[in-house]
């Protein structure tokens, strides 16, 4: 079969890119277009190392096809901070120490950017269950809570 | 040491040690630029996969790659026979990485083919004919051990039992230890409670899977990228394996996404190089998630028999276990570790712990944090929950009474020193939490954990740069933070700024050898070596000083980051920042750097307290944490922020143990749940905030005091849910994980007695 043909909107740019018809946009992402940050964790929509935003939506980029980006806004991890000022969530996150090994951290961040843009002022228990599809096995979730928390109430000083 | 060197250690007054600075490879994580082990590549790179038995026990008669290696795009296919016969210290290792004449579990790697693509790969596994005659297999420990189980190994005899056995067997090894007469003491108990209990095989999980890069040239010179949590541990097997000298092999490691022990040693490493050499361009090999599950190291399932008896006010009498763990498929399950542990919080006259460590068709078990303690302390804290409410004692006071204390002989041998046992429990019993109310159908568990702490061989060197930066480059990769830790250590002692200090992990051609980040030992270890590179930089500042004043080097000091003279006989000079002499460098003798080679000693043990409390549906068996609570002694915590991490990490991945986590066989031997949706890790949902409380009893083999905290946090928490939902649900539960359907069975048993 041919390579398919997409053109698509990559963090506000617009992106073309061939691909097979039965690759993921996270290999695309990944392997054709460098944008690494977007991790496997095991490809079948379990971990949540994988989200991006797919038109306003938290995804797994595992589960989504390539060739099913054509057309829509794509928005990732690289494209999160503005330039050198990060997202007051990527501060939060450091400053907190919600990281430790941070391969989840990329994935946790786009789903909790999402959240807040949903709910900017959820709750202990909205926030875990709006991160509930992102694994992270080294924190115990608790720093993330209170980043994602805290990054919150930042975000609402700001309005 | 001294008591008033150990005061002097307490009172200590730290100018960034102990502060929450931020840590150096923050930005990189956040933006999605660091670079993990599967986000390298290399011009003109392969895809490797591996081919795995899909049986559990199999004898391979052949393996036939010719139609894969005539596939468009194939480039290389391995098979054993590509890797060079190892000593005995790697002889398993080797065989796990690639099957030789057998099969020995569901996911045993058989053969590997690099291609073009990674579908290409995919496509050429498939048309590799391996012939194999299925043998019988056993996966459950205790039916492993039985007479007539099928044997893994024809030449494993058991050692450690009289006579010798003249049978091969699935038994390694017997161990014993402990000191004391059991049976005496046990005589003197009023109070004697034996319970059996049996825990399931779990994985580390860690986030990211085993990835690496590895390349080999036409003259036999290597370089290999990969996540691990020892580079340098990595570049002696891989090389080994392939027959090439240490120096020809340069391993760089890559950020890595979790280990927790389980990235302790190679798999797809020494593969990933053979198909290299064998192609002539560089392959890549990442696991997926199912292969992590099914050939990456797990920890051992157990059973365990634990048997104390104790005075009616409260003192342990005598105390007795028998722990068998099987390891997989190979030797070397952490069962002695557990035996060692098992009883170490005590103080006991007669203790004695027997360990069996047992092959069975199973993947080659891995470290897992504080490995073979966590289990050991299930079945042990459970016992003395048990007892301190067959007494009416509370269970910290029971714990009080018999617990060691500087001075004490453990279990496992030695005395120990300054411990911070005791601490640990009073901070427990006077936290709120403890005394907290209750509802219904809610119950309370505490359990207390020990782990050792290991210290090793590592190497660091500190360079001072012209500018008055300094450059760290350590041997152990960061899993958690250490750079952070070791910037602190290093600014702490050079008295500069901590933004001044950049720590890299420098590959195994840059630095002597270090061991792997493994038992609690970095922050100690390569913390040690940090401060002895930065020692040894200070003194060649003071050489420079002295130089430049005219006056012997003794007459010099070093102060709040400043070369002065040391007293007034001296000389009168103006004190020099390190940003001076180093920009003078070039003139006074050339550059100026700091190293430490050391095989650190002198790790000091932790012990751990947590609190739980659990509410369990009586409807459905499920059983929910509500509040946790962990104490434990840091010795000094460099950064609390990464230390409380560790604390909450370790703390959520034994409540994964305890409620869900489980390898399920099927009866042909095959792995039922290799995906992270039918073996559940904990999400955040599942999970309240995880408090944590920070006792500083310093070890005096650290000049800070640390004591490692990566591990002693795993310990506790198998009892202390188990001894939470025990109490919730009103009857005693023995066996791992506490699935609903396994409570539900124990509270309808319970009232099915009380019925009869
Ligand atoms: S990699 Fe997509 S959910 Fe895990
Ligand atoms: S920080 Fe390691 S998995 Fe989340």
């Amino acid at each position: 079969m041919a390579p398919i043909t997409v053109t698509t909107t990559i963090n506000g740019e617009a992106v073309s890119y061939l691909c097979e018809g039965d690759e993921t946009l996270l290999d695309v992402l990944r392997d054709r277009l460098g944008l690494t940050g977007a991790k496997e964790g095991c490809s079948t929509g379990d971990c949540g190392a994988c989200s991006v935003v797919l038109d306003g939506r938290v995804v797994c980029s595992c589960l989504v096809l390539g060739a099913e980006a054509a057309g829509r806004e794509i928005e990732t991890i690289e494209g999160m901070a503005d330039g050198e000022t990060l997202h007051p969530l990527q501060e939060k996150f450091i400053e907190h120490a919600a990281l430790q090994c941070g391969v989840c951290t990329p994935g946790i961040l786009v789903a909790a950017q999402v959240l807040l843009a949903r709910n900017p002022s959820p709750s202990e228990e909205e926030v875990r269950f709006g991160l509930a599809g992102n694994l992270c096995r080294c924190t115990g979730y608790d720093k993330i809570v209170r980043a994602v928390l805290d990054a919150a109430d930042t975000m609402r000083d700001g309005q | 040491m001294t008591a008033s060197s150990e005061n002097a250690l307490k009172e200590r007054q730290f100018k960034i040690v102990g502060t929450r600075p931020l840590r150096p490879d923050g930005i990189d994580k956040v933006t999605g630029r660091a670079r993990f082990g599967a986000d390298m590549t290399a011009p003109g790179m392969l895809i490797g996969k591996v081919l795995r038995s899909p049986h559990a026990h199999a004898r391979i008669r052949g393996i036939d790659a010719s139609k894969a290696l005539a596939l468009a795009g194939v480039k290389a296919v391995v098979t054993h026979a590509d890797f060079s016969k190892v000593g005995a210290d790697l002889d398993d290792v080797s065989c796990n990485v690639m099957a030789r004449d057998k099969a020995l579990y569901d996911g045993h790697a058989v053969a590997a083919v690099a291609a073009v693509s990674g579908a290409v790969a995919a496509k050429a596994l498939r048309l590799i004919d391996v012939s194999y005659e299925i043998l019988p297999h056993v996966t459950d420990v205790e039916a492993a051990m039985g007479a007539d189980a099928p044997v893994l190994h024809e030449d494993m005899f058991t050692s450690g039992i009289r006579p010798k056995p003249d049978r091969a067997s699935n038994v390694v090894h017997r161990h014993e230890f402990g000191h004391g007469d059991v049976a005496q003491g046990f005589e003197q108990a009023d109070v004697v409670v034996e319970r059996h209990f049996t825990t399931a095989a779990t994985h580390q999980g860690y986030i990211e899977p085993h990835a690496c890069l590895g390349s080999v040239g036409p003259d036999g010179q290597g370089e290999l990228w990969c996540c691990t949590q020892g580079h340098f541990y990595v570049r002696n097997a891989c090389a080994a394996m392939l027959g090439m000298d240490l120096s020809h092999l340069r391993v760089t490691a890559s950020e890595i996404g979790g280990g927790f022990g389980g990235k302790t040693t190679v798999f797809i490493e020494p593969v990933a190089l053979a198909l290299s050499r064998k192609a002539g361009r560089p392959v890549k090999v990442v696991m997926s998630r199912e292969e992590v599950f099914r050939a990456s190291g797990p920890t051992s399932s157990t059973a365990m028999t634990v048997k104390i008896g104790a005075t009616r006010d409260g003192r342990i009498t005598a105390a007795e276990a028998e722990l068998k763990f099987q390891g997989g498929a190979f030797a070397g399950s952490p069962v002695d570790l557990g035996a060692m542990t098992a009883f170490a919080c005590y103080d006991l006259k007669n203790v004695k712990t027997v360990a069996y460590d047992v092959v069975a068709n199973r993947p080659k078990q891995a470290a897992y944090r504080a490995p073979g303690a966590p289990m050991a302390a299930f079945a042990v804290e459970g016992v003395m929950d048990e007892l301190a409410g067959k007494i009416g004692m509370d269970p910290i006071a029971l714990r009080l009474k018999n617990a060691a204390e500087a001075g004490t002989q453990s279990s496992y041998g030695p005395k120990f020193g300054p411990i911070g046992f005791v601490e640990t429990l009073v901070a427990a019993r006077e936290h709120a939490h403890y005394s907290a109310p209750l509802g219904p159908h809610q119950g309370r568990g505490v359990a207390s954990g020990f782990w050792f702490n290991f210290g090793g061989q590592t190497c660091v060197s500190l360079n001072l740069h012209a500018d008055g930066s300094v450059a760290l480059a350590v041997g152990t990769p960061d899993i958690g933070g250490s750079r952070a830790s070791m910037g602190q250590m290093a600014a702490e002692e050079l008295g500069i700024d901590y933004d001044k200090i950049h720590t890299i992990i420098a590959d195994t051609s840059s630095l002597g050898y270090n061991d792997i980040s493994e038992g609690s030992r970095v922050t100690f270890s390569t913390g040690l070596a940090t401060i002895q590179a930065a020692r040894d930089a200070i003194t060649k500042l003071c050489g420079r000083a002295a130089q430049f004043w005219g006056i012997p080097e003794d007459a010099v000091v070093w102060e709040d980051g400043h070369a002065r003279p040391a007293g007034a006989n001296a000389g009168d000079f103006e004190p020099l920042s390190l940003a001076e002499i180093a920009a003078t460098a070039a003139k006074t003798g050339g550059p100026i750097a700091g190293h430490c080679e050391i095989s650190a000693e002198g790790a000091g043990v932790s012990f751990a307290t947590h609190i739980v409390d659990a509410e369990v549906d009586p409807e459905t068996g499920r059983a929910q944490i509500l509040r946790y609570t962990v104490v434990q002694d840091a010795g000094k915590a460099i950064h609390p922020s990464y230390v409380e991490g560790q604390y909450q990490g370790g703390a959520v991945q034994g409540i994964g143990w305890a409620l869900n986590e489980e390898y399920i066989y099927g009866d042909d031997g095959r792995l039922q749940n290799p995906s992270f949706l039918d073996y559940r890790i904990p999400v955040a949902s599942d999970l309240p905030m995880i408090d944590t409380v920070i006792v500083e009893v310093p070890n005096p083999g650290h000049p800070y005091g640390v004591r490692g905290v990566g591990e002693t946090s795993i310990v506790p928490p198998l009892a202390a849910v188990a001894n939470a939902v025990s109490a919730a649900a009103g009857v005693r539960l023995t066996e791992l994980p506490l699935s609903p359907p396994r409570v539900l069975e124990a509270i309808d048993g319970m009232a099915a007695e009380d019925e009869a």
